[in-house]
Formats: structure tokens, C-alpha cells, sequence
């Protein structure tokens, strides 16, 4: 019952025959062809509309004015003015009322997660957990070197720290202990230090550290080592060290001292993204309630 | 090498050769009917069927919400995280493609596939409009565009229009309030998206229907070079019975007459069929299988007083038994093979999963996805903390309070970003992002171990339900 394909039956063939093999002719409809020729003349007229052919230094701009680059920007206009209204907003409430507002505070987070990753990513890591070995500080835990709560954050991010630019940067220097102290004094109050928060220890040492420690050190980091806010001197009790906990590192640090900075954003970005970037810190876990 | 006979080259490109399918009456003429009504009274109606769900829920019965990213049918409301059943729907009907082309051939094709059935209804109205085929071909023939021509040919192309309108509408109503979209349509203030789908799925329907028709199936599809593949010597499809039927021809009361077979050559055959074949040149990728052939030499054959079925559906396994004058086994024995029986344990099987998992699908539900940027945090007084995104999904239609736990480790404890307690309030048919924190006490061994596993429990407090999710939880693994 398959379709007769015997010799004797009058097929037209493309007239190509190979050791007796021939090939059926099977016209494709006209339509087809058309279709075809439509294309080829489709494409010519698009790459006169679209930007197209290459030239020495850039393409042709297309007869409609259109750019892929044009459409990004046209979408971000768009959405800049949707959002012109609740960033006006975000600019002038209290800083302590974001987190009351679902609304405003969704949109701090979201515009201020945008701000962080282009502008705070590079040192803190865009999963904001910084990096120890360059002092660059983690923003998700719970200790803060000028405080935690929003108007801390606030103030730290739109003036920076430790730079020349900006006379509000919070400002603090730890002296260099080696120009001041012996080798086996620095020793000694390392110890003592890394006794405070229970890492390992010489104990032998640790009570004339403590001395060296009280003489030294306490003005800034307290009697008892908790540091203050108020200079950014860390607390030595707890668990996070912004250089690192080990006998090396905090001999170098007290050595040498450490200087790390932080730019002043003021001048680079709005009030309303400074705001929006210190709502997603301060919600990044470890952020704290405004002082009574 | 012997092209020197071929003086002329042969054309590579040809103009269609126009069918005019003759009427005809018969079974598979009415079953052609009664699937076509039934069919497009589905497609037309089913998204005017109204469903109460409640007051915070679509009435439709059948929605493709893309804006909520919901699928809604009768009382099933599917949510994207459970797309396998749309994939389970589609492996069925791929398989069930499978039984029904391996048992009874291009069935598919010859009555529910849609460029079928639209194709007859434009047919039918050709038909109703310009006359049966010898009108047809009168008026394809006459050269000069007269009142009368022109007439019939604006009626004919404005009904197909409307035709493909109302195809095009109806396919936009699955993706909105059918009654607020109509309003809108009318009025001009639906969506521009709308319109452009109903302009496209107008004129594919328009010239699909009333120009493509058999072009679509043998140039556009690929279903028809696949069913080869599926088809054996045992599958039922339409053939002609050549033993019985040659030599064919016209003049019975000729001399010889009596060496002829019963196939009289009245073309009745080939008049009818919507493709424009001749099914007595045996199988041939243009057959659809429409059965229309059968229909009209089954009504010569009464006439001349020959036995129905020298067209017929045959199993090509019968062929040798026939010619030796046995009879055709059963259908059934042609039907119940290995192949087919292995297609509908599938199918059926596919068929019973996606069933169970229907029943047994929650009403609430997570998901967890810990943040591993970065994998822990050490906290001021030493504890261990990790981050989680948790999703939580609220299926009910009204706001439930949800609240979570983790189970694994006694020292373990959770906090919720933005708020002190452990409850958090899912609003209605959503779901919600809410980061977790898993906090573990100082030198506890979850805070020490590089990974414990851990498990997140959500319970909606205003049933019980609860649901889980297993993740992991990052020590300081040093």
C-alpha cells in the first residue's frame, strides 16, 4: 500500500542522476520563495532603521534613533520619577521613623542594597562582611566603632572617617606604641589584651601587661577594655577584631598603630540615598534602637 | 551522468495547486461535526464559565494570570513553584499523542488538531457562501471579476475575518476578566498587548484557515514527519484496498469488464479530500486521515451495489491475508499491542502522580535559601549567626500569622529581621520574604561544627498546619 515510486511512473526529476540515483523533483511553493525575497528586503530596510552597519568609529545610528543604551536610560528616567515622590519622603522624615513605615522602609532597603553594592561593595564586601585583613569592617555583626543605631550610621556614612576632605569626619588616631614602649612591654600588654576576651594567652605575663594597659591604653579603650564610641576605640572584650585577635597582628597594630579611613559621601551621593544605604546597614542584623 | 535528455531545467518553485473539497455525508463526516462543535464551543465559552473563589480571588474558571503569576481551573489553583504540573499535563499529552498515532495513525491530525478543524469551518463557510465544488471551480475559473464574484468573495473573506476575531478574542480572555476585557476591548481601553495579540491570532487564523489550509501540514508542521516514526504495520490507518479495487475503471458494460476490479474511478476520492490527494496511490505524508475519503467511496459503493470499505481504515499487517482472500483480523487485535499498552501504562501512570501530588499539596509552604555571602558571622559576645532567606506561602485567601522555629540543635535560636517576636503575618495568596537569623550559643557545637543540619518549621497558628524545610547551618570550622 506505500506510494507507488515505480521507475515506470512518469516523476519529474531535478535531472541530477549519480550511479543511478536520481532525485525527485518536489517544487517548494512560489509563496515560499516570496516569503524568502520578503526577508532579505525586511533585513535591508531594518539595518537602515536600526543601528547597523559598522563604521571607522561608531555604527550607523539607525533612521529611528534607537540604542539599547537609550532604552536603559529612558527605563531608569521612568523609574527615578516613580520613585521621586516616596525619595523626597525618605529625605526628610526622622531618620529613627523609616522603620516605622513598611513602605518607606521597603524602599530604603531595596534602593539602599543598590547604593551599597555600587559604592560600598568595594571594601565591605557585597555581602557587607568586610575583610579583616585589611580593616575594612564587617557591617553584619553586632559591634560598632561609632555606633549602631541609624543617626550613628547616618552621621559615619555621609562624612567618612579619618579624612581631610570633610571637617564633620569622625575623626581619632591611635599613636604608634612603638616609638614609645619596649618590645617586651608591647608583649606584655598583647597578652593582657588577649586576655580580656579569653583567647590564649601568656599568662606570665598578662599582670604587668595590665599595667602597661592602665598606663597607656585605658584613656581611650577604658579601664575595663570596652573602647569608646565617642573615638572610635574598638572594644577589646568582645569577640570581633577589625585587624585580627592573633599575638601578630595586635603586636603589629599596637607597633605601628592603624589609620583606616572612609570617604566622605555627602558630596557623591543624594541625602535620600545616604539615608536609604544607612536603613540597609542598620538592617544588614546588627543594628541597634536609638539611645533613651 | 545523463541530464543531456532534460533540456529544459525543471522548475524549483511552483504555485499551489487550489483544492475545492466536494460535500459529503457519512460517519466520519458527522464525527468530523461533532468534534468541531465540541472543540471550538470549548475553546469559545470556557473562558466565560464563572468559579467562585471567594472575595479576594478571581471568579473566572479558567485563568492564565500572568500578572500575579497564577493558573487557575475550577477549584486547581497552581502557583509557579508548581509548573510540573503544567510539564506533567504536557508529557501526558505528548504520550497519549503517542498511543493514539501508533494505534489509529494521524488521528490527530484528521479531527481535533486545530488548523484541522478551523481549516473545515472555513470550508463550510466557502462552501455555504460560493456553492459546493463545481461552483467553486466555475467561479476559481472565470477570469473576469464580475459583481457576482466580487460579492461572494468580500462575504467569504469578511465572515473568515470575523471568524479569526473572535478565535483571536477568545484567546485574550484566558489572560483576563473575560467580561472587564470585553468591555475594555470595546471601548478601546484594553491593554495595547491585548489588542496585538487578537490582531496576530486574527490574521494567523484568517490565513491559516482560509489560505495555508494543507500548506501548513505539509511545509510548516513537523507532527507529520514525526508520526512516521510512531506508525508500525499495525497501526489502523485509512488505506485503499488495491487488491480489490484494481485494475480500476469507468465503463462496466464495456468489453472486459469483468477484469476489472470494484474501484469504478469516479474520483469521488479524490474530490472530497482537503488535501488534494489521491488515497489510491497508497500512504502519502499529505493524508491527514480525515476519513473523508471513506465516507464518499462508501456511498458510491452502495450505489453500484459493491460492499462498503474498498477505502477503509487497514492495518498494513492485514495486506498479505486480504490478497490471499482471508479476513482482516479485529481492530482490537491491532489495537492491543505491547507498544500501545506501554504508552497508556505511562500515560495513565504520569496521570496518577500528577493526581497524587494534587491532593497531597499544601496550603502552606517554604522555602529556605541561606546566605552564603558570607557563610557566618561572628558576634560580639562569640555566638555564631547565619542568614537565611525564607520564603513563606500563604495559599489561603485571607492574612494568616506564621510562625517559625528551627529544630536540631538545642543551642540554636531565631530571630526575625525587623521584629522581636517569632511571628510574622503572611498576607493572603502570597509569598512572603522574610530574612531569618539562626543564632548559635558561644562554644555550643553548632557554633563550632563547619556544618549541622538544621530544620526550619513554619506553622500557620491560626490551624496548626505546619510545614519544614532541611538546610544547613555554618560553624567557625576552625
Amino acid at each position: 500500500m506505500s506510494k507507488k515510486q515505480d521507475d515506470d511512473l512518469d516523476y519529474e526529476t531535478t535531472g541530477h542522476e549519480w550511479d543511478g540515483i536520481k532525485e525527485y523533483n518536489k517544487p517548494l511553493p512560489r509563496w515560499w520563495l516570496w516569503t524568502f525575497y520578503a526577508t532579505i528586503v525586511w533585513a535591508v530596510l531594518y539595518t537602515i532603521a536600526y543601528p547597523a552597519w559598522p563604521g571607522i568609529r561608531e555604527a550607523t545610528p539607525g533612521l529611528l534613533g534607537y540604542s539599547t543604551r537609550g532604552e536603559v536610560a529612558e527605563e531608569i528616567a521612568r523609574f527615578e520619577q516613580a520613585n521621586e515622590a516616596i525619595s523626597v519622603q525618605l529625605a526628610s522624615v526622622e531618620l529613627t521613623e523609616i522603620a516605622q513605615d513598611p513602605d518607606l522602609n521597603q524602599y530604603a532597603q531595596n534602593a539602599g542594597a543598590a547604593v551599597f553594592r555600587t559604592w560600598c561593595a568595594q571594601c565591605h564586601g557585597s555581602g557587607a562582611a568586610g575583610v579583616q585583613a585589611a580593616g575594612y569592617p564587617n557591617l553584619l555583626d553586632d559591634d560598632w566603632l561609632w555606633g549602631g543605631d541609624i543617626e550613628a550610621i547616618h552621621a559615619t556614612i555621609a562624612h567618612g572617617i579619618r579624612n581631610e576632605e570633610d571637617p564633620d569626619a569622625r575623626w581619632s588616631q591611635m599613636p604608634a606604641f612603638g616609638e614609645m614602649l619596649e618590645a617586651e612591654e608591647i608583649s606584655q600588654v598583647v597578652n593582657y589584651v588577649m586576655s580580656l576576651s579569653e583567647e590564649p594567652n601568656d599568662a606570665s605575663k598578662v599582670a604587668a601587661g595590665e599595667t602597661v594597659y592602665l598606663d597607656n591604653c585605658a584613656a581611650c579603650h577604658m579601664d575595663d577594655g570596652t573602647g569608646d564610641r565617642w573615638q572610635g576605640a574598638p572594644n577589646l572584650t568582645d569577640a570581633i577584631w577589625l585587624y585580627g585577635g592573633d599575638y601578630e597582628t595586635l603586636t603589629e597594630t599596637v607597633t605601628y598603630s592603624r589609620f583606616g579611613v572612609m570617604p566622605s559621601w555627602t558630596n557623591r551621593l543624594s541625602e535620600s540615598q545616604i539615608r536609604a544605604v544607612a536603613a540597609y546597614v542598620h538592617g544588614l542584623g546588627g543594628g541597634e534602637a536609638p539611645p533613651e | 551522468m545523463s541530464q543531456a535528455e532534460n533540456t529544459t531545467p525543471p522548475k524549483l518553485y511552483a504555485p499551489r495547486e487550489p483544492i475545492f473539497p466536494k460535500r459529503v455525508k457519512g460517519n466520519f463526516r458527522s464525527f468530523k461535526w461533532i468534534i468541531m462543535i465540541v472543540t471550538l464551543g470549548i475553546y469559545y465559552v470556557t473562558p466565560w464559565i464563572r468559579w467562585d473563589r471567594g472575595p479576594q480571588l478571581p471568579d473566572q474558571a479558567v485563568l492564565i494570570d500572568l500578572a500575579n503569576r497564577r493558573f487557575f481551573f475550577f477549584w486547581i489553583e497552581i502557583w509557579p513553584h508548581e509548573f510540573y504540573f503544567v510539564a506533567g499535563l504536557l508529557i501526558m499529552a505528548g504520550l497519549g499523542l503517542f498511543l493514539f498515532t501508533s494505534a489509529l495513525g494521524r488521528v490527530w491530525c484528521g479531527y481535533a488538531c486545530p488548523q484541522t478543524v478551523w481549516t473545515d469551518l472555513f470550508i463550510l463557510v466557502e462552501r455555504w457562501i460560493e456553492g459546493d465544488r463545481n461552483a467553486r471551480l466555475r467561479l476559481h475559473r472565470q477570469e473576469k471579476m464580475d459583481l457576482r464574484k466580487a460579492r461572494l468573495r468580500v462575504t467569504k473573506w469578511v465572515t473568515w475575518f470575523f471568524i479569526g476575531l473572535a478565535t483571536g478574542g477568545a484567546w485574550v480572555f484566558y489572560f483576563a476578566d473575560a467580561p472587564t476585557l470585553m468591555r475594555d476591548l470595546v471601548t478601546g481601553q484594553a491593554h495595547p498587548v491585548a489588542y496585538t495579540t487578537m490582531l496576530i491570532l486574527t490574521a494567523t487564523t484568517f490565513f491559516f484557515g482560509g489560505f495555508a489550509r494543507e500548506q501548513i501540514c505539509n511545509y510548516a508542521c513537523p507532527w507529520p514527519r514525526i508520526q512516521a516514526a510512531m506508525m508500525d504495520e499495525d497501526t489502523l490507518t485509512v488505506a485503499y484496498r488495491e487488491w480489490r479495487g484494481e485494475p480500476r475503471g469507468k465503463h462496466r458494460k464495456a468489453e472486459g469488464s469483468e477484469q476489472l476490479g470494484d474501484c469504478i474511478d469516479c474520483m469521488a476520492c479524490v474530490n472530497v479530500c482537503p488535501a488534494g490527494i489521491d488515497i489510491r496511490d497508497g500512504q502519502q505524508m499529505e493524508c491527514i486521515t480525515c476519513g473523508l475519503c471513506i465516507d464518499a467511496c462508501d456511498e458510491i459503493m452502495e450505489k453500484v451495489g459493491k460492499p462498503r470499505g474498498l477505502i477503509d481504515y487497514l492495518a498494513l499487517s492485514d495486506e498479505p491475508r486480504e490478497r490471499a482472500g482471508e479476513a482482516a483480523r479485529s481492530p482490537w487485535f491491532h489495537i492491543f499491542r505491547i507498544r500501545t499498552m506501554l504508552y497508556t501504562a505511562l500515560w495513565a501512570l504520569v496521570g496518577i502522580g500528577l493526581v497524587f501530588a494534587l491532593f497531597i499539596r499544601p496550603e502552606i509552604d517554604m522555602t529556605v535559601a541561606p546566605v552564603r555571602n558570607p557563610t557566618f558571622v561572628t558576634l560580639s559576645d562569640g555566638s555564631i549567626r547565619n542568614t537565611y532567606d525564607v520564603r513563606l506561602l500563604n495559599k489561603h485567601g485571607e492574612d494568616r500569622p506564621f510562625r517559625v522555629s528551627v529544630t536540631g540543635h538545642p543551642a540554636l535560636r531565631v530571630q526575625l529581621e525587623g521584629t522581636p517576636y517569632e511571628t510574622v503575618n503572611v498576607p493572603a495568596n502570597q509569598t512572603y520574604l522574610q530574612r531569618v537569623y539562626v543564632v548559635a550559643a558561644p562554644g555550643s557545637d553548632p557554633a563550632q561544627d563547619e556544618r549541622s543540619e538544621i530544620r526550619f518549621w513554619v506553622e500557620d497558628l491560626t490551624n496548626g498546619d505546619r510545614a519544614y524545610s532541611d538546610t544547613i547551618f555554618n560553624g567557625r570550622s576552625n
